[in-house]
């Protein structure tokens, strides 16, 4: 087996040398690509790492060049050694670059010498076609199948996939299966005939990362079927450590440091990647901020208590309520703690109810029961579930949610001052020139220039639009500060800062932090301590090390195996799965 | 790259303007892409500063009628006057014309007169008139310079009267209509759309449904009917705004429902509910957040909805059931050409559905380009 692998880890398949990709704009040319070399050999997986904006995704748009109006290769070859059933075979690669992208040649190559499969499989699959004709098709395309020999392969395909039941899934529609199996379709029809290169754009990244575990089993198993070479395109660090056998790591277009995974993890060499890789360590452990924090300060009285909150959803509602309507249950019966100056992680899987629990839990839904009790400044406890909305506005002040998405959290029509000023505003609490100056002093707090109150939102960087967010949650002194996934939508580099800067507010505000997030990662660094959701109900609770490093619902156990470590020798750890987390 | 680095770069660019630029400096930037909208743009602002200054502009009285130049064809303006003597000047000039009948079959026929010719000249002074109903003013744009002469630059009609001075007339009134018809159904519009997209439940279901028995009507009988209720002796103007009402009652649906439509989709933002978070009142929320993320498309619908508006005036007046003479507006003046009998002695009389469609086509081309740059937010970002 050994001797085989070494044999095949020279043989190269694509080889892109010097290549650059320019995009004409208006105020100049921008060159998202700028001289990328590498080569991808046969039963290897070469990661291509880097932020967005690097120019990952149009180095693989490029090879198969499928690029987006005005892009347009400007220079440098691409040249594919593997070619199957073409004539002009004989005379050594083909230089895909060369090739016009309407060319017969390049169409020919597409899906079946070299075969793609993108981010989110939901806009890649046609959703008025069946699952089955869609993989048919390709293979009638390019293979010159028989309907019929076409279907019975795709049945066949879908089954190497482990779909389960593939005669039936065939027969389906796209909309029909969840993520999972939408990505676990598309892989099936970039497999359909047989490609010695995978390009894989980002395909766990829309994933909830149980299932990012399977699919990233999945690619692994079948390129050891079929000795394929794949070019896997991811920003995480987790999972190139977790299936890269080297690494490209490019930023602003160009590649800054390519290797073999063990010796870049081992001994970066570029002072970037040095970052990426303790910043993603950084965040596999406890913020050495928080532990000095909460060394020199206990945790506090409890402030806010969830019990039994139960909310449902009316999807449909019945014509003169002949029927009874039709409801779904978001949130199962949750009860939750929160003691005053700690960090309160909620961590769960897309669908889990988390968000939900966030939003009851300061009143933006109504309850469908349970009690919310919040005690106030003053030791008055109030059950938020109970109170009227009109009565809701002074705790809203108490209680300040920070965003997602910091591109739709902030009204793009206001300009930073106006947004981070409204809620002093509108309480009548400052006005005019003081409120300017507070504004300025909230800017300042979250890191920003006071340049930065004039102008709007657009004019920011997703990082940065957090900080805005940030700062209007904490304009007027909250106690507690509910993060949805505040850093989700940012870039790893800027995830770590982003976080410090809480801890540093928690400490200046002394605040307490309810936070929902997906990344067991962010957990580690910033939460005390955590509750695990799944399907609506909070299925453990417990200091976030403990849980963490010894979880004991079966849940969390598969939870925690499907992370991928930022590690490569920590590899094929032992994946638990979790019954009935299968999709 | 720190954040501090990213905020200098962004502070040297050529894009710190950009930083400060509202959301209609960013839409005028989308729209001034879009050349066909800025051309229909255009366009459109001269129909209207034509339809303000018509008296002015249009060179007669729309109703002065002459039975000597009775479906006078259009004259050529001529800039260069040749003397006798070969030598030449700068006068600009029309050839006069006159009517021969022919004595057996009495059709009429037009002939040069040799040697006689209609001087123009600017701001002359001609018939006299009252702008906006207030200033008595004579000045005309272009005038014979002898008083009393006439010329048609775009033919005569049936009584001899001036295509060009009442087409002109008639934009004020079509223009108009559109734009006062319009405003009424925005009014609805936003009123129906507004508490059906903010309030939805029972209030949403009662408007929909109402807006779907709407569309559902055919219109023309609707407005035939409506229009046949109105008693045939209300003077000009209360027919005017009779027609207006009429054709905004049955106009608003559309627009409630793009506002409507905004409406929920803008609720589910997440800085609609960072406002509510903020303690903001309902009112300060739908004013002060929402509308404003809507202006732009409404202005877009808007722009859209007012051909519909000319163009069912036109057909109205055109059915006789509109506006009626005296008043002049394109459909009244294309009542004239419902028999073959004017299209063989007059195709000029056609001029006002030239109109008609210039002006549709224009208010599209402007209507597309601002939907498209209305909301400048959509392609940054995500």
């Amino acid at each position: 087996m050994n001797d085989l692998s070494a044999e095949n880890a020279n043989n190269i398949v694509l080889e892109i040398k010097n290549l650059v990709t320019e995009f004409p704009t208006r105020d100049g040319t921008f060159r998202a690509v700028d001289d990328v070399s590498f080569s991808l050999k046969a039963g290897k997986t070469l990661c291509v790492v880097g932020e967005s904006g690097s120019g990952k995704s149009v180095t693989a748009r490029s090879i198969l060049q499928i690029l987006d109006s005005p892009g347009r290769i400007v220079s440098g070859q691409i040249l594919l050694h593997s070619l199957r059933g073409i004539a002009s075979d004989a005379d050594g690669p083909t230089d895909l670059a060369r090739l016009k992208p309407r060319s017969n040649i390049i169409r020919s190559i597409r899906g079946r010498e070299i075969a793609m499969i993108f981010q989110e499989p939901m806009s890649s699959l046609s959703p008025v076609h069946r699952i089955g004709n869609q993989i048919a098709e390709v293979l009638r395309l390019h293979e010159g199948m028989s309907k019929k020999q076409a279907w019975a392969q795709s049945v066949n395909l879908l089954d190497q996939v482990g779909i389960s039941d593939p005669a039936a899934a065939a027969d389906r529609f796209s909309f029909e299966f969840s993520g999972g199996m939408r990505q676990r379709a598309m892989i099936a029809m970039a497999l359909a005939c047989n490609p010695s290169v995978l390009i894989a754009d980002e395909p766990t990244t829309a994933l909830d990362v149980t299932t990012q575990a399977e699919v990233l089993d999945l690619i692994k198993s079948i390129q050891a079927e079929r000795d394929m070479a794949v070019l896997f395109i991811t920003h995480d660090i987790g999972v190139v450590a977790q299936i890269a056998d080297e690494v490209v790591v490019m930023r602003q277009g160009k590649v800054l440091e390519q290797g073999d995974v063990f010796g870049m993890f081992e001994n970066p060499g570029h002072p970037y990647t040095r970052e990426l890789i303790s910043g993603a360590r950084d965040l596999d452990q406890p913020a050495a901020q928080r532990l000095a924090a909460r060394a020199s300060r206990d945790i506090g009285e409890l402030i806010l208590t969830a019990t039994d909150v139960r909310k449902e959803f009316t999807i449909s509602k019945s014509l003169f309520g002949l029927r009874p309507d039709k409801i779904a249950v978001g949130l199962k019966d949750a009860s939750l703690e929160l003691y005053a100056g700690e960090n309160l992680g909620i961590v769960g899987e897309s669908g889990s109810g988390k968000t939900t629990l966030a939003r009851c839990l300061q009143r933006v839904y109504d309850l469908s029961s349970g009690t919310i009790r919040y005690s106030d400044r003053n030791g008055e406890s109030v059950d938020l579930g109970s109170l009227p909305s009109s009565q809701l506005r002074p705790y809203w002040r108490d209680i300040r949610t920070v965003f997602q998405d910091p591109f739709g959290s902030l009204n793009p029509r206001m300009t930073v001052a106006e947004i981070v000023g409204e809620p002093m505003l509108v309480s009548g609490e400052l006005s005019g020139r003081d409120l300017q100056m507070r504004v300025e002093e909230l800017l300042e707090l979250v890191g920003l220039p006071a340049s930065a109150a004039q102008r709007y939102p657009h004019a920011f960087s997703g990082g940065q639009r957090q900080r805005v967010a940030i700062a209007r949650a904490i304009g007027p002194r909250p106690r507690i500060i509910i993060a949805d996934e505040p850093t989700s939508a940012l870039d790893l580099s800027l995830r770590a800062k982003t976080l410090d800067l809480l801890l540093s507010l928690q400490e200046q505000m002394d605040l307490s932090f309810v936070f929902v997030t997906h990344d067991i990662a962010v957990v580690r660094y910033f939460c005390d301590r955590v509750a695990v959701m799944y399907k609506g109900g909070i299925v453990e609770v417990g200091d976030s090390e403990t849980i963490c490093s010894d979880p004991q619902h079966p849940y969390t156990q598969s939870l925690l195996s499907a992370v991928p470590r930022p590690d490569p020798l920590q590899r094929g750890n032992t994946r638990v799965r979790y019954s009935e987390s299968v999709d | 790259m720190t954040d501090i680095d990213k905020e200098t770069a962004v502070e040297n660019s050529p894009q710190a303007t950009l930083a400060h630029a509202s959301q209609w400096r960013l839409m005028w930037y989308n729209f001034r892409q879009h050349r066909l909208a800025v051309f229909g743009g255009i366009i459109i602002l001269i129909l209207y500063i034509v339809a303000l200054f018509a008296e002015f502009i249009a060179p007669f009285d729309p109703h002065s009628s002459t039975s000597k130049n009775v479906y006078h064809p259009p004259q050529l303006i001529k800039f260069i006057d040749h003397d006798e003597d070969g030598g030449w000047s700068f006068r600009p000039h029309v050839q006069q014309m006159e009517l021969n009948r022919d004595r057996v079959t009495l059709e009429g026929n037009y002939t040069p007169v040799s040697g006689r010719k209609v001087y123009l000249r600017l701001f002359g002074k001609g018939d006299p008139y009252k702008l906006w109903g207030k200033f008595e003013m004579s000045r005309h744009l272009i005038a014979p310079a002898n008083p009393g002469e006439r010329f048609y630059l775009l033919g005569a009609d049936r009584l001899g009267r001036d295509m060009l001075s009442r087409t002109i007339t008639g934009t004020r009134v079509s223009m108009s209509i559109g734009l006062v018809g319009v405003t009424l159904s925005l009014v609805i519009g936003i009123f129906l759309g507004g508490i059906s997209g903010y309030y939805r439940g029972a209030i949403d279901t009662v408007v929909q449904r109402t807006i779907e028995i709407m569309i559902a009507l055919p219109t023309i009988p609707l407005w035939l009917a409506l229009s046949a209720a109105m008693p045939k002796d209300w003077d000009t103007v209360t027919r005017y705004f009779a027609i207006t009402i009429i054709l905004s009652l049955v106009g608003w649906t559309e627009l409630a429902r793009v506002v409507r439509g905004r409406f929920l989709s803008l609720r589910a933002e997440d800085y609609v509910t960072a406002a509510r978070l903020d303690g903001g009142s309902q009112s300060r929320i739908i004013f002060r957040h929402i509308l404003p993320s809507m202006t732009s498309h409404i202005i877009a619908a808007v722009t859209l909805a007012i051909p519909a508006m000319i163009m069912a005036e036109t057909a109205l007046s055109f059915l006789g059931l509109g506006l009626l003479p005296p008043a002049v507006s394109w459909g009244v003046l294309l009542l004239e050409v419902q028999n073959i009998r004017s299209i063989a002695a007059g195709p000029w009389l056609f001029l006002p559905g030239g109109m008609v469609l210039i002006t549709v086509l224009a208010f599209n081309f402007l209507g597309d380009g601002l939907r498209d740059a209305a909301d400048p937010y959509a392609s940054k970002g995500h």
